[in-house]
């Protein structure tokens, strides 16, 4: 059961989110782009200090899961630095093919939309559906 | 590693939903030929075309990372390969021969023996000697994929067929990689 979904964008910004259930708590706008900022933040500190080697294959060192008694945070970045962020219950181990799925809406359906301007938050109604169902069959 | 990307490429296209290409190439000269009339300068039309091309390579990196989920290439040599045989393939269904290295790696040229957007197409004697590059929104495309990938290339046109030369031939040449920004102190 995946809460609810977010996508930053290469500088920080949050770009989307979403709540998908009532048991999570319902962020003010500002707190999802506070949240946004600091997880950017974090995500950049934790590929600095880690010891894994720095080379070709080592794109994603950031954090991949953050765990915690009640949910599952999962993160996946792409090479290009967009974020997909899901916060889901403890059933999932990783939500990293979820994850890359979003990846393609975004895609499909931000993306190939001529008017959206990259960065901006998304604003469409068949990226919406489109997640939702994909939320749905987790 | 040539072998992988052209396998990625394959499986790629396959997968891909595939338009109708007359439809595309026609849709593409009749926009040529508008930017044309409208701005009477070739050197302005080839701008523009780079322009669009920019716009379009900007969204097609992450397409392409999105459908392949390749990672990031450890050398340029890997970045013309995917270029070429993943690029090139999936959104044209040709894979350009890489050749021309410059001695420090930093250029390359693509040579494209069949460019499907030349098909039907012929230039008018004016436009050849004023410098048109029909297919500029190539260049633009690979300018802006690359800019997404953190490298900043200058990319045009060499040779083109619609010119009479023997073969189409687009130069790219690595300016510098682009450092990842810090994340800022605050919004």
């Amino acid at each position: 059961m995946i809460h609810s979904v977010f996508i930053i964008n290469r500088s920080g910004g949050l770009t989307y989110n979403k709540n998908y259930t009532q048991q999570v708590a319902q962020l003010t706008s500002n707190e999802a782009l506070i949240f946004a900022g600091t997880f950017h933040g974090i995500h950049a500190l934790a590929s600095r200090i880690s010891p894994a080697l720095k080379g070709s294959a080592a794109r994603d060192l950031g954090i991949q899961t953050i765990d915690t008694k009640g949910f599952r945070l999962h993160c996946f970045q792409t090479p290009t630095g967009i974020k997909f962020i899901a916060v889901a219950d403890l059933m999932h181990a990783s939500l990293a093919d979820v994850l890359s799925k979003a990846y393609r809406l975004y895609c499909d359906y931000a993306l190939k939309n001529p008017f959206y301007n990259l960065e901006m938050p998304i604003r469409s109604d068949m990226f919406d559906a489109m997640l939702l169902e994909l939320v749905q069959e987790n | 590693m040539a072998k992988q990307y052209k396998a990625v490429g394959e499986e790629a296209w396959k997968n891909i939903e595939k338009a109708n290409a007359e439809l595309f190439i026609f849709t593409y000269g009749s926009l040529v030929v508008q930017l044309v009339k409208d701005y009477e300068d070739y050197g302005a039309v080839n701008k523009q075309l780079d322009k669009m091309g920019y716009n379009i390579g900007v969204r097609m990196a992450d397409d392409i990372l999105a459908r392949t989920g390749l990672e990031r290439c450890p050398d340029f040599h890997a970045t013309a390969e995917v270029i070429s045989k993943v690029g090139f393939k999936v959104f044209l269904n040709i894979t350009p021969t890489i050749t021309g290295w410059s001695t420090d790696s930093k250029e390359f040229s693509l040579i494209l023996d069949d460019n499907p957007l030349n098909d039907f197409c012929e230039l008018p004697p004016k436009a050849v000697q004023d410098g048109l590059w029909y297919s500029n929104i190539l260049c633009g495309v690979i300018r802006g994929a690359l800019e997404m990938m953190q490298m900043q290339v200058e990319v045009h046109f060499v040779r083109d067929v619609l010119r009479g030369d023997d073969t189409s031939e687009i130069r790219v040449k690595l300016v510098r990689l682009l450092d990842e920004e810090v994340p800022a102190g605050d919004d």
